[in-house]
């Protein structure tokens, strides 16, 4: 995963609230058994003029020049909900998106960004407003958790402790935890003598 | 860091999954406790194999199975009696039990809460770092909990609890919180209604949701293939007792409904949240990007709406008695001309059941189609769908633009009010049926 610290880019607004996954990427557009080649169903039903074309729409957001270099997401509330298809994370940050900044995320689709090198940052929805009215460069700044424009008006923004520090360091996950491999067979050592119902036959791993 | 009990795989991501854990040369820790199921994609037509509608499908199903076999996971595959969709199959076998964790790269996994187990959906990547690591790394949830108190209407179901939910508290007002249901109207549930209310949980952006274990779920677990069996069972019920909540406990947020309150509910508009009572109408400050892609008015009511096709079926509303309380409407009548209608039992097991009962037979004089068990047109992958710009009154969980194919307008509502719509052609109270 590419390390995350510091970006500034244009912002694309799509400044509508609970902005799903099958909108990010229709499910017709998962057409690939494996992680790549998603970037082309980027929102495509929103993207193209025509239902599985590929012919621009040019009042879409992405279409226009001006958002053509958008690293940045500028979303409505709930951003990211329903299906919890990662496919949408991926063909995000293989179109080029590093951030996305709305003023509340579905949970799922939060923690496939953390996984993806991509930063989900909540910000109140009046500075989304002013964001996308300034439409200048926006800074997303991982280390001191904020958001900022050129003229200096920033924000802060949460992000949980793990998350920040897998993205600012580009963790693997599984190395992370495998470092505690002692301790899980530790609990699950006990937790089979006190819930023998939860195991089947004996552990492989 | 979060011990994960159980853990489900299906078609559409599995094969996804394997790989890239396989590519990193990690094995999966402990297979026994990983399931695989064929739901997603999988063709739901009469004799189906691998082969599927959806241009390219046949191989999610053909590699999913392979790196399954390869994994040693157990595999409910295509022809397996007990394939299903995963939060039917997995209930319906007790491998979801109270106390467990469980998680599924699938959105409505919080589905099996419902049996007081701490379940939730994840992506691929949590998938992968479950199986190699038998754990999660999950920051502790908030909690909520949502009392539905006194007693429901008869004719109002589980369906119209969830909605009027999310109706009245919006899309994101789980804001990522574990959700507890509970109050009388809850605990009166049995447990496939159960299953239904917090299979929505995800609708509402909750984390999960989740029902205190209680007799009723004993009962319906006990003698399940994978539910602990003698002295185990007896060491398991006593566990499980000591699960529900304090009398009293305090959340970081809560929520009190009158379920008296509630009338059944149908989507109008684009998002769960936009749902009306079926007495109501489309609100004076209704989006108008919605109002476009639904083709509605403003204050225009939603019953008397003419549609073109009836879907009874998915991990919401796609159980055996579901499918009871649909049938019963339908016998003895038929469904409007030019609507096009079908059932999809929730699992092969559900199908068996109903065509044991003769319900596929009431299902099919009423002039809907009955079909093998699956997801199917709950969402569209590219293969099947209604025709072009189709109104469709459906019994599943989500109403997003192009969600059941492109241009295709959805009204989420009970498999009851899909039965009555379907009858009447438009959107319709299916109480009055009843009468």
């Amino acid at each position: 995963m590419t390390p995350f610290t510091r970006l500034t880019a244009i912002a694309a607004p799509l400044l509508r609230d609970n902005i799903d996954t099958d909108a990010i990427i229709p499910s017709r557009e998962m057409k690939s058994t494996g992680k790549t080649g998603l970037a082309d169903g980027l929102f495509a039903a929103w993207r193209y003029l025509k239902a599985g074309g590929r012919d621009p729409d040019p009042a879409f957001i992405l279409n226009q020049p001006y958002y053509a270099d958008a690293h940045i997401l500028l979303g409505g509330s709930n951003f990211g909900c329903g299906s919890s298809r990662e496919h949408a994370v991926w063909a995000l940050a293989e179109y080029g998106i590093s951030a996305v900044i709305a003023p509340s995320f579905a949970p799922i689709f939060a923690g496939n960004c953390t996984r993806n090198g991509i930063v989900p940052a909540p910000v109140p929805a009046t500075a989304i407003a002013e964001i996308a009215a300034d439409g200048g460069p926006v800074t997303v700044d991982l280390p001191s958790q904020t958001v900022s424009l050129a003229d200096g008006r920033s924000w802060p923004f949460e992000i949980g402790g793990e998350a920040k520090a897998m993205l600012l360091e580009g963790l693997d996950a599984i190395d992370l935890t495998f470092k505690h491999k002692a301790d899980i067979a530790a609990f699950q050592a006990a937790d089979r003598m006190a819930r023998p119902w939860v195991y089947f036959g004996d552990i492989i791993g | 860091m979060v011990a994960i009990d159980r853990i489900f795989l299906h078609e559409r991501t599995g094969a996804a999954a394997l790989g890239s854990l396989k590519a990193a040369g990690r094995a999966v820790a402990d297979p026994a406790r990983v399931f695989c199921v064929m739901d997603h994609i999988v063709d739901t037509r009469p004799g189906r194999g691998d082969q599927t509608l959806m241009p390219g499908g046949q191989a999610f199903i053909t590699e999913t199975r392979a790196a399954a076999h390869e994994a040693g996971l157990t595999l409910f595959d295509v022809t397996d009696p007990d394939q299903g969709i995963v939060h039917v199959v997995s209930p319906e076998l007790g491998i979801v039990l109270p106390g467990l964790t469980l998680i599924a790269p699938d959105s409505h996994t919080c589905t099996q809460g419902a049996l007081g187990a701490l379940a939730w959906g994840i992506g691929s990547s949590e998938a992968e770092h479950a199986m190699a690591t038998g754990t999660l790394r999950i920051a502790r949830p908030h909690t909520m909990c949502v009392r539905f108190t006194g007693t429901l209407s008869v004719g109002v179901t589980p369906k119209d609890m969830i909605l009027a939910l999310i109706a009245r508290h919006g899309a994101g007002g789980g804001k990522g919180h574990a959700v507890e249901f509970a109050g009388d109207a809850v605990t009166a549930l049995d447990m496939e209604a159960r299953m239904t209310l917090c299979n929505m949980a995800t609708e509402f952006s909750a984390m999960t949701g989740m029902i205190a274990p209680d007799e009723t779920t004993y009962a319906w677990l006990k003698g399940r293939r994978y539910a602990p069996q003698g002295e185990d069972w007896t060491r398991a019920v006593a566990h499980w007792r000591t699960l529900p909540s304090d009398a009293g406990a305090t959340y970081d947020a809560e929520i009190v409904i009158d379920a008296a309150d509630i009338e059944p509910m149908v989507g109008w508009g684009t998002s769960p949240e936009q749902s009306v009572g079926i007495s109501g109408a489309v609100p004076v400050d209704a989006g108008e990007r919605a109002l476009a892609y639904m083709g509605l008015q403003a204050r225009q009511p939603v019953a008397g709406i003419p549609i073109d096709a009836a879907f009874i079926g998915s991990c919401t509303n796609g159980r055996l008695s579901d499918l009871r309380r649909a049938a019963a409407l339908l016998q003895g009548r038929s469904i409007a001309p030019g609507v096009k209608a079908l059932c999809v039992p929730g699992s092969s097991a559900v199908k068996r059941a109903a065509e044991a009962e003769g319900l596929d037979r009431m299902f099919m004089a009423a002039g809907f189609e009955w079909r093998e068990s699956g997801c199917s047109m709950c969402f569209y992958a590219g293969g099947e769908s209604f025709p072009a710009g189709a109104r469709v009154v459906s019994s599943t969980n989500r109403n997003f633009e192009g969600r059941q194919g492109p241009g295709i307008r959805t009204h989420i509502a009970s498999p009851e009010m899909v039965a009555a719509s379907a009858i009447a052609g438009m959107i319709a109270d299916p109480r009055e049926l009843a009468r």
